[in-house]
């Protein structure tokens, strides 16, 4: 009996400091942050604790933040779509290439090794009034006066898609490289061009990758502030700028913290709903 | 008695007998682990005094402060100056909230409103005024209204001042036509696209202030200076948010007119571009100073803020940063490039420039920027 008790203690005692470490790094934030959301800004910016209703009550009636809402779930899907269209290709070239698999595989970690902030503006030096787009346009004589590329929702997208594309691909390039190529030759042999055994055999086979790199991909695009602020207009603010804004500018953390986990809980539904239909695990194999 | 000495008398009673090995073992690794634990935190306590925080606007500003005053102080005292950036006093006063006392010391404040905000918060300090003697060339103005808002007592000195006026690119907009039109170029709709702004809410109230008629400390109508600002949203082509992308924006031509810090417009100037500034009837002026934040190691910070108003750094990081020190002209020879900076008032009254009304403008923030953050967005 003891013994029994013993074995059933050990994967808990094995887990206790993954455990402790989720818990005090991640729960117990998170908690503060839903504490913190029921208090109130007072005048002078410091907080009053409570509980008030007030900031949820605000973020779930006020269209503003609905609106801005929908905004960002709309960027963040625009944007997994064309990571999608342009990753899947790409991934698919990796995958089915013989001999420099890892140096494919390379090119494309290289973008890590550059902050996301500074890739993010370079794109103000290819496309600004004076960025090299510009400058060869105007040097081959296509364009007389520059043309005003940046500063929209278009950056905005491109921006992101330039961030997130390597998620997709390694996502998908997982999910093509386990497929088994006889399949192919397989359904070649039985008659099929390879275009059709493409899209009956391997695209069915890989969609828990581009299901995976589509999830990754929209949550990241739709938490992040960076992006809209740099090469974003006037217009084209995100839900995470609100929060920014609301923690930051005003000096409202209970409002700021009632609108994070607005987000949180948008996201959180989406992995739910991914979870259930697909499981976590092909996630943790494209991460891996 | 030292660790040393602990760890022989131990050893002692432990080749006598008096100590078993295990116990001997056990206090061994106690005291490691002890030290351990201790000495990153202990060498932080004991190196604070060793070491004041400074944080402010960056970029040529930044390395103003660097060249002319932090290596300089550090050479002269041993204290050494880390200093760190911020985007916006509001950026900065939302970390300090999120800060331990005494984590962050100085910082480059601009207005009396932030100051006002701050007080209120309970994070000023008081300064011995004893110990900051080069205090006493500042001009008395700018003292005396820091000393309103802390009841007499300083929590900082006053280091320079200078204006947000309005910058236009000389290629595109002459300057006839900038007088002509004053701050209501910036709702042009000739320049579409080509306009900027400051994504700070007090300075585009305040424009909106002038562009509407209204004094900028006293506005009536704030129907019709939201509607200013929503009609200068739709001809924008961005809002800045540092001084760098300031400078970026206009250097690269994206943008023809917006509002400017002064010192920056100076530094484009110097640099060669053909930028012109101009500070319309009720311009918006500031002044800014260094801020001591309660919990700070005092003696340190007073130490730097009188070397910092002595004038020989003062005037340094002035010509280094374009903007017109503290210092009263009157008791002061400033030299020759601070004459010529835009803002610098000879009298020393500064009875030209209109600051903000610390009260007015701390009383209304709340709504204010909240109602600026979604016209900013589109609403």
């Amino acid at each position: 009996m003891a013994r029994e008790t013993r074995e059933a203690r050990q994967p808990w005692l094995l887990l206790s400091p993954a455990l402790a470490t989720i818990f005090f790094l991640l729960v117990v934030p998170v908690l503060f942050v839903v504490v913190y959301s029921f208090w109130l800004r007072t005048a002078n910016g410091s907080d009053q604790p409570g509980f008030y209703l007030t900031n949820w009550i605000e973020v779930v009636t006020d269209p503003f933040y609905r609106d801005i809402l929908f905004n960002t779930l709309k960027i963040a899907a625009v944007t997994t779509l064309l990571c999608a269209v342009l990753g899947y290709p790409t991934a698919y070239f990796i995958a089915r290439s013989r001999g420099n698999k890892a140096m494919l595989l390379m090119f494309l970690m290289l973008p890590f090794w550059i902050s996301y902030i500074i890739r993010t503006m370079s794109w103000i030096n290819i496309l600004g009034v004076s960025g090299a787009l510009n400058s060869m346009l105007l040097a081959l004589g296509i364009i007389e006066t520059p043309l005003q590329l940046l500063y929209n929702e278009a950056t905005v997208i491109l921006g992101l898609v330039h961030f997130l594309l390597p998620f997709m691909i390694l996502n998908i390039y997982v999910s093509v490289e386990g497929i088994d190529e006889t399949l192919e030759d397989a359904a070649c042999s039985l008659g099929s061009t390879r275009w059709q055994s493409f899209l009956e055999v391997t695209l069915p086979l890989s969609l828990p990758g581009l299901a995976a790199g589509g999830l990754l991909c929209f949550v990241l695009a739709a938490g992040t502030y960076i992006t809209p602020l740099v090469l974003g207009g006037p217009r084209d603010a995100m839900f995470a700028n609100l929060v920014f804004e609301a923690i930051i500018t005003q000096l409202d953390w209970p409002l700021g913290s009632a609108l994070s986990l607005v987000l949180v809980a948008v996201l959180g539904t989406l992995v739910f709903v991914y979870n259930r239909f697909f499981g976590m695990a092909q996630l943790m194999k494209g991460l891996s | 008695m030292d660790n040393s000495k602990r760890y022989d008398r131990l050893l002692d009673r432990y080749k006598s007998g008096d100590v078993d090995r295990r116990s001997f073992l056990g206090l061994i690794g106690a005291a490691g682990l002890a030290y351990g634990v201790s000495t990153p935190f202990a060498k932080n306590a004991l190196s604070a005094v060793k070491e004041v925080r400074f944080d402010g606007w960056g970029g040529v500003v930044s390395e103003a402060f660097r060249k002319h005053a932090f290596d300089p102080f550090t050479k002269a005292t041993g204290v050494n100056v880390v200093d760190g950036t911020f985007g916006s006093g509001d950026e900065y006063i939302s970390r300090v909230k999120a800060s331990q006392n005494g984590e962050y010391n100085i910082a480059h404040l601009s207005g009396v409103f932030d100051y006002a905000r701050y007080h209120e918060l309970g994070l000023t300090s008081t300064l011995n005024e004893d110990n900051i003697p080069n205090l006493k060339n500042v001009i008395p103005k700018l003292v005396d209204v820091f000393r309103g808002v802390t009841d007499g007592k300083l929590s900082c000195v006053p280091f320079d001042y200078g204006t947000t006026g309005i910058a236009y690119n000389r290629k595109h907009i002459s300057d006839e036509e900038m007088k002509e039109k004053g701050a209501k170029i910036l709702l042009d709709e000739r320049l579409k696209g080509k306009i900027g702004g400051w994504s700070d809410w007090r300075t585009r109230i305040w424009y909106a202030a002038l562009q509407t008629g209204q004094d900028p400390n006293n506005a009536t109508d704030m129907d019709a200076i939201w509607a200013a600002i929503r009609t200068h949203r739709d001809l924008l082509l961005k809002y800045w948010g540092s001084g760098a992308e300031l400078m970026s924006l206009l250097a690269e031509e994206e943008i023809y007119v917006t509002e400017a810090w002064s010192g920056r417009v100076f530094a484009l100037q110097e640099q060669g571009h053909d930028i012109g500034y101009m500070d319309p009837p009720n311009g918006f002026g500031w002044q800014e100073c260094l801020f001591v934040l309660k919990g700070s190691p005092m003696e340190e910070c007073e130490q730097l803020l009188n070397f910092m108003l002595s004038s020989e750094a003062s005037i340094a990081v002035a010509e280094g940063q374009n903007y017109p020190p503290a210092l009263d002209p009157a008791k002061v020879d400033l030299g020759k490039k601070i004459p010529t900076l835009p803002a610098f008032d000879p009298t020393g009254t500064l009875s030209g420039l209109t600051f903000a009304n610390s009260d007015y403008w701390n009383g209304n923030q709340q709504a204010w920027s909240k109602e600026f953050g979604r016209i900013q967005k589109g609403y």
